[in-house]
């Protein structure tokens, strides 16, 4: 179809009126727009994944307005401009958001009475952003899609508790002198360059030589450091353990997944598609000075994640570790880091949304999700429980799910470029994330508190009365997205060759280093 | 711990300053930005391409068209989740302020604002409809029209104007707002064009193709309006009573 | 110290508007940083983003240029707009035309105070939804201070971490209890202080 790319994101925004004004009647309705919205939007964005692939040079661009550029100069109208890899990221986000959105009709009824309707509105259009940031071309319109998504996701959060609100505000001062600082870096290529049209911009930085030039330096460090804050980079990311635990189920479900992914992509469309290989990689600073950052990121996301004792905090430390997984593999600049980049962006956002569906689950059904809460937990929910750590297990890397060959790529991708910190930070985090999850799977089966306390009675005995050890799995409607995310997990790493080849589709178009010298 | 803070600001600033040598001559007509073929083709081609006289409402309802449509998003999410997070949060019971008196509202402001609301809001019509012409458009008309309801409210009290403008309506106005613009978007589409390309529309109402252009952007302001003064009130209304609804400042 | 060509020069006679621009950026900067009250880093936050507007209309910025708003000569509309006591109307009657590039010299370049607009828009939006969140953390925890906030909410998680640790899942009663007294609490020790100090909030 000729407008499905349009149609990603009028779904949702149709969708989102429509919850906001017959929600005041009827709450009950809220749920089944917010489904139905999800799914015309994702069967979208696959017509357009088609598209994509079916036309020769694997770009689809839209121009709103009808300002076409056989008419008219390039970058008068807004320009939606689908690559490969922004469909990809776009079909993620858009299937995060439906197994979300099918999972959300339990705890959103529970958690936030009385707000579904404003909850379904923020919803939907937290998923519009998201989905326009993938797919946008212009610097401008990504800005203002970003406070979309910025402002939705801290409604989102905040709707909770008192708590979630005082974490949000920090999000929301950091988020917003992150967006500001990208906001000023467009505004000095705009000085420069006079266009705001992505490809534009670069046509033009590569045609006038505009690389030397202080104005884009400082435009590119900016920017960078912009999207830095808003993905929660390591020296950056005092806000997401906070908001991310302290928010209610469905948010985090939503957000932790796909917002920190969803702005990795912005970076490497920025350093690839808008300032250019050559501009971005041609100064040693950034290629020097953020792997060392990765690493130290890395580091301290891993041992404050090992210090904590409760599931949903343990989780939103591990996204920080994966952002500098994925940051670090941009930055050591070769073709199997971007590689294993962009294919954990796509891993990392399925095996968080299992973790976090799996989380919400226990949430519900023991009532905490500290440590001391789990005993057990495998006689009571093991199809949960089951979903749950084939999300951890993806984490670890442990094949064939989807998470060991992201990271084999990051590995490959250390080696070629010699950088040994990266690759023994990268073992070093795996063996933290083993000693989380089978921590975790040791609390449930042994009868030990947190405190060394033995609580059982001898061999095989919990300290739990029948009562508490009986067949009790949750609701069906959270369970069957959990178990899809998990199969999608499991399908992405069997199928894993699939997605590379188109990964490699797109790469293809650079010029990027593949270490040949050193094989 | 407060002089680190200074570390960061003053490194952005050395970073920014050392930028600003390097920008083009100040006010040049041949700077990048006003020479580019975007911001020739914006000042040439507008009278010709929407017959708006005026650019600044040309390139923001039109050719940004879909900026402005999520600009529009940005101001109803700012009402929705204000709402959300001030929703039955608080003490239901109003706590009596130690300098409040009760008082009746005061007979000369009553009626200074009696005469005033009608003119602030036809004027806020003004600004919305000439937008095209001069400056004004939907954002600064929908401000006022709101600010003519926070009046109502601040010289009365929050119950007054809401009574004239009950909060289930911000919702359902600022919906529809959206609901105008994208929809325009949506109806160009189905006549055969991209979304937003109101010059379809031509096909179905008796005008030119860039007539269509013209009236369309009016019919988005509009849109725009009925938006921001909803959320405008609706903001209001929530941030002065901490979610409550009941008395005000 | 101002001859041509230094930076100095360059800077605070050439190019205020970019110095004051950069100096109003990093005072807001700073309070977003550094100011304990949530209020002034509210203020910080808007005065940052007021520098970013003032830089972008600073692009805007083009010598012996008008409004990006058609001069009657060249209103598409031909008479639309001009003076009834000029008898000319016939000489402006024409229809839309395109400006050939002499004449785009004599306009401001309209696209950075469209960008600002919406940059505006956005700003308000945030604030609004930030003041919202202030006011909801006062409901909470009866202060604005971040250090006040931080302390109180230290203490309340350990509170409620060893309440769930000690009490079996079914009996969770006591805990409610307990924070309801703790939020009680907390109440009247903020208005014993904010008896000393002016309430944050605006009042009539």
């Amino acid at each position: 179809m000729e407008n499905s790319i349009a149609w990603i994101f009028i779904f949702p925004l149709f969708g989102s009126v429509a919850c906001a004004i017959l929600g005041i009647s009827n709450r009950k309705i809220c749920y089944p727009i917010a489904v139905l919205s999800m799914a015309g939007s994702l069967w979208a964005g696959i017509e357009t994944l088609r598209q994509v692939l079916s036309v020769n040079d694997h770009t689809v661009s839209y121009l709103f307005g009808g300002w076409t550029l056989d008419a008219y100069p390039r970058g008068v109208g807004i320009e939606f401009h689908a690559d490969i890899l922004g469909i990809l990221i776009t079909l993620v986000v858009l299937g995060v958001g439906l197994l979300v959105s099918l999972y959300s009709k339990l705890p959103v009824e529970e958690e936030t009475p009385g707000k579904e309707p404003l909850f379904y509105t923020l919803f939907l259009l937290q998923v519009t952003g998201l989905a326009g940031i993938c797919l946008t071309g212009d610097a401008f319109n990504l800005y203002v899609l970003i406070e979309v998504a910025a402002l939705t996701g801290y409604g989102l959060i905040a709707i909770g508790s008192n708590r979630a609100a005082a974490a949000t505000f920090n999000y929301l001062i950091l988020g917003t002198i992150g967006a500001s600082l990208y906001l000023l870096g467009v505004g000095y290529i705009y000085i420069k360059t006079g266009t705001l049209n992505m490809v534009g911009i670069h046509d033009i930085i590569v045609a006038e030589g505009l690389a030397d030039s202080a104005t884009m330096q400082v435009a590119f460090v900016l920017v960078g450091v912009g999207i830095l804050i808003k993905m929660a980079f390591f020296p950056f990311h005092a806000w997401l353990p906070n908001a991310y635990s302290n928010a209610p189920t469905t948010t985090s479900c939503l957000l932790a997944p796909v917002v920190t992914k969803v702005m990795i992509y912005v970076m490497i469309r920025m350093v690839l598609s808008v300032f250019g290989v050559e501009f971005s990689f041609e100064s040693t600073l950034w290629t020097d000075v953020l792997p060392w950052l990765v690493v130290v990121a890395i580091v301290c996301a891993a041992v404050m994640a090992l210090a904590q004792r409760e599931i949903k905090r343990m989780l939103s430390y591990l996204i920080v570790a994966e952002v500098g997984y994925m940051v670090g593999g941009v930055w050591i600049y070769n073709y199997y880091g971007l590689i294993g980049s962009i294919f954990h962006v796509i891993s990392d956002a399925c095996m968080t949304l299992c973790l976090f569906l799996g989380a919400g689950l226990i949430l519900r059904k023991a009532k905490t999700t500290h440590f001391d809460g789990l005993r057990g937990l495998f006689t009571k929910m093991p199809l949960t429980m089951t979903g749950f750590f084939i999300g951890g297990f993806s984490i670890i890397g442990l094949p064939p799910t989807c998470g060991f060959f992201s990271k084999w790529y990051l590995i490959t991708g250390g080696m070629v470029s010699q950088r040994w910190e990266y690759m023994i930070v990268l073992m070093f985090s795996t063996m933290v994330m083993v000693v989380l999850f089978f921590r975790m799977i040791e609390r449930i089966h042994l009868a030990v508190s947190e405190s060394g306390e033995n609580l059982g009675h001898g061999h095989g005995d919990l300290g739990l009365t029948d009562q508490q050890t009986r067949f009790d799995e949750g609701p069906l409607s959270m369970l069957i997205p959990l178990l899809l995310a998990s199969a999608v997990v499991l399908v992405v790493g069997i199928y894993n060759q699939e997605v590379v080849s188109l990964i490699e589709v797109f790469l293809s178009d650079f010029n990027l280093p593949r270490g040949e010298g050193i094989k | 711990m407060k002089l680190l803070s200074y570390i960061p600001v003053l490194v952005v600033g050395v970073l920014l300053l050392y930028a600003a040598k390097d920008f083009p001559e100040w006010g040049s007509p041949d700077a990048p930005a006003s020479k580019s073929p975007v911001s020739s083709h914006f000042i040439a081609n507008t009278g010709v391409d929407t017959e708006v006289p005026n650019m600044v409402t040309a390139v923001l309802a039109d050719y940004r068209g879909f900026d402005t449509m999520f600009e529009t998003v940005v101001v109803f999410i700012a009402g929705m989740a204000v709402l959300a997070i001030l929703k039955n949060s608080g003490r239901k019971k109003l706590v009596k302020r130690e300098f409040e008196v009760d008082a009746e509202p005061d007979l000369i402001v009553t009626n200074t604002v009696r005469l005033l609301v009608p003119v602030i809001q036809i004027f806020a019509f003004y600004v919305l409809a000439h937008g095209h012409v001069s400056p004004g458009g939907g954002f600064q008309g929908g401000v006022l029209m709101g600010a003519s309801f926070i009046l109502v409210a601040l010289s009365w009290d929050l119950e007054t104007a809401l009574i004239r403008f009950p909060l289930n309506w911000t919702t359902i106005l600022g919906g529809l707002g959206i609901f105008l613009y994208a929809g325009i978007g949506l109806l160009s589409m189905f006549l055969g064009g991209e979304f937003l390309d109101y010059s379809e529309l031509a096909n179905i109402f008796p005008v030119s193709r860039e007539m269509a252009r013209y009236h369309a952007m009016l019919g988005v302001e509009i849109g725009v309006g009925l938006t921001v003064t909803a959320i405008m009130f609706s903001l209001y209304a929530n941030l002065s009573t901490e979610g409550r609804l009941q008395r005000g400042l | 110290m101002f001859e041509d060509g230094t930076i100095i020069n360059e800077l605070l006679i050439e190019r205020l508007n970019y110095f004051i621009y950069v100096v109003l950026l990093l005072i807001g900067l700073h309070a977003m940083i550094a100011k304990k009250n949530l209020i002034k880093k509210l203020i910080g936050m808007s005065i940052f983003q007021t520098a970013i507007i003032l830089f972008y209309v600073s692009i805007g910025v083009k010598e012996g240029s008008t409004i990006p708003v058609y001069l009657p000569e060249h209103d598409p509309h031909g008479s639309h707009s001009v003076p009834s006591d000029t008898n000319e109307t016939s000489h402006f009657d024409h229809g839309p035309v395109i400006l050939d590039s002499s004449l785009v010299k004599g306009y401001a370049n309209p696209l950075p105070h469209v960008l600002m607009l919406t940059a505006i828009v956005v700003g308000v939006a945030t604030l609004g939804l930030a003041l919202a969140l202030c006011q909801r953390i006062y409901q909470g925890y009866g202060t604005i201070e971040e250090d006040e906030l931080l302390a109180k909410m230290e203490s309340r998680e350990i509170r409620s971490k060893t309440l769930s640790v000690q009490i079996p899942k079914d009996q969770k009663l006591p805990k409610k209890d307990e924070l309801k007294k703790e939020k009680s609490r907390s109440v009247s020790k903020s208005k014993t202080l904010s008896a000393s100090k002016p309430k944050p909030k605006g009042k009539k």
